[in-house]
């Protein structure tokens, strides 16, 4: 491998070294935590400010509001479901993106980022053209639960996909071909061997996934048809609480599926090391 | 990857952004011969034939107009939250009531001929071509398996005006105040789809879903004329959508001369070629334009500040009853 | 391979295939087919007006700015985050990922509230002249907010999976942080920084609703292509938004084709 080449070639001394190796990553980590701050956190912490205007009372009465918890309900429950596919067909789509091979592979490979790039407005319009009331397709989800979800699962695609696809690449495949020539079978192989160095990446994208679902708006909001305490999704209700002058409800709302994503997000993050750990 | 080549990359680009940022900052509204307007989405083809009319005036000559178009709401908020802007076009009153209340407008903006208002609508009933569904009014929506669609009222400022219609038409009819309210109560039983503003509920309507769409009938003309296949009928009981224009307190004489201008005899032509009704009495088409029989207005029920608070309230009101009802019944 | 292996590679990718197919390639196949229904010659129109033209370089500049950050911050960030060793780790990470379960809605509050007029920052900036809300600056933020966590989270799991060994193997023959970096880290992450920028530049194209709230929609100013094509919707000009996302969808495609070429060309 080229890096051992470079390694050996690299010149000698210097006793200071070794204080430096401690210190580069702790000036990035300073310097990275600064960024994020500025970028992220302030804010952040103007939402939740203004989620306490109001004062407590009217946090509560915001956030326990049959309506706001049938909204947060329903995204959170669809989520989970969302992620749940994902997890499955993002793993599956990376895997046969990086180890098989076939005429147009590269084609797909550069469609999985499309979700992204298409305004959320287009994914929409077309999914609900094709799989709507005027559609092509034999059935008709527009304005439904299922159609949430198809939204959903359109914006999110790209996540597990390219979690999981540079780890595959790197991924030394001596074991599994050690594995493999002592009779295991393939599927074998890949619970034991391959799966497990993928758990962290799939739980990072997994992660990404399920904070992306909580928080769409754009394409859901013409798929499902809004409909209070059936369809709509958190989002869409946050909207409503904003247009219709009562920012600091919303702001609460809004806290409160941060520290749901956040708690989740932490266990993700928890997971990936202890996975990471484990395996090595 | 050559990795001196990002960090090249980022000092260039965020010495662009510098200068992006010393550009606009420079690019001030109220220069002289220049003026900027912000407005909702709807009159922005009508604009956008007044505009160039108005350069052709005296007043207007050399004339550089700046314009945003958007969700009404979005466009007040964001004018409060510091876009600068000379002129605000918005869809209802209470818009504009926000602006003035933060003294970007002045109190007594609507001590005009026209009351501050630009231009004039009503709300009317799209049905498909050829009205299959035989909708004749405000009655035929609350039967059973009829399939609404209406904007979310929380969501769409423009949509109370579709509910106060339904509402008001019932009162005029001679219900009481609960038998409308229980009126509404079934008639967002039968509404299928609460999209998030006018534009996407006809979008759907187009695309294929439910029998009758309530809009107003400058959306419904301006969706003919764009090809879309629909027809509308205004029902017997309908109300007066007035939108209103103001000039800011800190804009340039020009913007009061431009408003006139919009209110005036050229420009309402060109709003009522755009299926608008025109705020000048004489211009009004009685065959385009007929007048529903009972037409009602705002005022009939307190004016909107009364109006908001008693219907379109998020914490409390009919409407945040009406769609908690919704989810008892079906939740 | 034996024939059952080769069996459940074919179903594999069936599968794969098949899910990408209804989910994906169908959609964007159609969103081609709307924009090119009535001719290209009006699609082409529809797109280099001139507010589509400013539209179309005011994205490539918020891209053009974004991206570069947030992968400098979040190499940066994800070395910090897998060979550092300090408190707060797992919590970072968390914080990393947040931007996204914001909802766009929620995020043009945000940023309302702390660089608009009365927010926290932005009066300071109004007292000084400066327009940040409302003016590019502000959408490069959103921008930049919106599609920060990528990098790092493409970046973390080859870092670890890649292991300390060779970095450490160049340190104990002397090699400097930089150069151990440059030379052993860079090269062995790159797929993770590849797919990192692929993913950051396409949420960057398609940003719409932070963005929407924070660009004051000025015709021909802050207009990005997303806002275009929300525009074109409004105007019932739905081939010309269709037309526009295509521009988008391309702009990604050249990104990712990009990437694939340089990988290439380094390795041959």
């Amino acid at each position: 491998m080229s890096a051992r080449a470079e390694t050996a070639a690299l010149a000698p001394p210097g006793s200071w070294r070794r204080r430096r190796r401690l210190v580069t990553p702790a000036i990035g980590g300073a310097l990275a935590t600064a960024y994020l701050s500025l970028v992220v956190l302030i804010p952040l912490a103007a939402v939740v400010a203004e989620s306490t205007t109001d004062g407590a009372a009217a946090f509560w009465d915001a956030v326990t509001s049959p309506q706001a918890f049938a909204a947060m309900r329903f995204t959170v429950l669809v989520s989970i479901v969302v992620v749940a596919i994902n997890i499955v067909t993002g793993t599956l789509i990376a895997w046969v993106l990086v180890r098989d091979d076939f005429p147009g592979k590269r084609f797909v490979n550069a469609l999985i980022d499309l979700p992204f790039a298409l305004p959320t407005i287009v994914a929409g319009l077309v999914l609900l053209a094709l799989y709507g009331p005027k559609g092509p397709a034999p059935f008709d989800i527009g304005f439904t639960r299922a159609a949430v979800a198809l939204a959903l699962l359109f914006v999110t695609l790209p996540f597990v996909v390219r979690s999981v696809q540079p780890v595959l690449i790197e991924l030394d495949r001596e074991m599994e071909e050690a594995a493999m020539s002592l009779g295991a079978r393939p599927r074998t192989v890949f619970r034991r061997i391959v799966l497990p160095n993928l758990v962290p990446a799939i739980a990072a994208g997994a992660g990404l996934a399920f904070a992306r679902a909580l928080g769409e708006f754009g394409s859901v909001v013409l798929i499902s048809g809004n409909i209070p305490f059936k369809t709509e999704v958190a989002s869409v209700f946050l909207f409503g609480q904003i247009e219709s002058d009562n920012t600091a409800g919303a702001a609460a709302v809004s806290v409160v599926l941060l520290v749901l994503s956040f708690l989740l997000l932490l266990l993700v993050s928890w997971v990936s090391t202890r996975g990471a750990d484990r395996v090595r | 990857m050559n990795p001196s080549t990002p960090l090249l990359a980022v000092i260039v680009l965020l010495t662009a952004v510098v200068l992006a940022a010393c550009g606009d900052s420079s690019d001030s509204s109220s220069g002289g011969g220049k003026l900027s307007l912000v407005a909702y989405s709807t009159p922005k083809e009508a604009y956008e034939e007044i505009i160039p009319a108005f350069a052709k005036t005296t007043e207007g000559d050399g004339v550089e107009f700046s314009q945003s178009y958007g969700n009404s709401g979005d466009q007040a908020r964001a004018v409060i939250a510091g876009l600068p802007t000379d002129g605000a076009a918005l869809s209802l009153e209470p818009d504009i009531t926000k602006l003035v209340e933060e003294k970007l407008v002045a109190a007594d903006w609507n001590a005009t001929p026209t009351k501050g208002i630009v231009t004039n609508s009503v709300v009317a009933l799209a049905v498909r071509p050829g009205n299959p569904k035989n909708i004749t009014g405000w009655a035929d929506l609350v039967k059973p398996g009829v399939e609404v669609l209406t904007p979310n009222p929380f969501t769409s400022g423009g949509a109370r005006w579709n509910v106060m219609a339904a509402y008001g038409a019932q009162i005029e009819q001679g219900s009481s105040e609960q038998e409308a309210e229980d009126y509404l109560q079934k008639l967002f039983r039968n509404v299928v789809v609460q999209d998030k503003s006018a534009r996407e509920s006809l979008q759907n309507f187009t695309g294929g879903k439910g029998d009758v769409l309530i809009s107003y009938e400058n959306e419904a003309i301006t969706a003919q004329q764009k090809g879309e296949k629909l027809d509308y009928i205004l029902p017997d009981e309908t109300i007066l959508i007035e939108n209103p224009i103001a000039a800011l307190t800190k804009a340039p004489a020009k913007a009061k001369a431009f408003i006139e201008f919009a209110t005036s005899e050229p420009a309402q032509k060109i709003f009522a070629s755009k299926g608008y009704r025109s705020v000048i009495g004489a211009l009004a088409d009685e065959k385009t334009y007929p007048v529903a029989p009972e037409q009602f207005e705002i005022t009939k029920f307190g004016g909107w500040d009364a109006v908001t608070k008693k219907f379109f309230d998020p914490k409390d009101s009919v409407m945040q009853r009406i769609e908690r009802g919704l989810g008892v019944s079906t939740g | 391979m034996s024939a059952s292996g080769r069996a459940s590679r074919l179903t594999l990718r069936f599968l794969a295939l098949g899910y990408l197919a209804a989910l994906l390639a169908v959609p964007v196949a159609m969103v081609f087919y709307k924009t090119f229904e009535g001719g290209i010659g009006p699609a082409f129109d529809a797109v280099t007006t001139p507010s589509a033209q400013h539209a179309f370089w005011l994205t490539c500049l918020m891209v053009a700015i974004a991206v570069p950050l947030n992968t400098v911050f979040g190499i940066g960030l994800a070395l910090a985050l897998v060979r550092g060793r300090w408190r707060g780790k797992t919590l970072v990470s968390a914080i990393v990922d947040l931007p996204f379960a914001i909802s766009p809605v929620v995020v043009g509050l945000a940023l309302i509230l702390v660089y608009g007029n009365a927010g926290w920052i932005g009066t300071w900036f109004a007292e000084n002249g400066i327009r940040v809300i409302f003016s590019t600056p502000g959408m490069v933020l959103a921008t930049i907010f919106v599609s920060l966590p990528f990098v790092v989270r493409e970046v973390v799991p080859v870092l670890r999976e890649i292991g300390v060994e060779q970095e450490d193997a160049a340190r104990t023959l002397g090699a400097s942080p930089a150069q151990t970096f440059r030379r052993i880290t860079l090269p062995a992450i790159r797929w993770g920084v590849a797919y990192g920028v692929i993913l950051t530049t396409a949420r960057a194209l398609g940003e719409f609703g932070a963005v929407a709230v924070v660009s004051g929609k000025i015709e021909g100013q802050t207009e990005t292509l997303t806002l275009f094509v929300e525009q074109r919707f409004q105007a019932f000009d739905l081939a010309g938004a269709y037309a526009a996302s295509v521009v988008l969808a391309l702009l990604a495609l050249a990104v990712i084709g990009t990437m694939t070429l340089l990988d290439r060309r380094k390795e041959a």
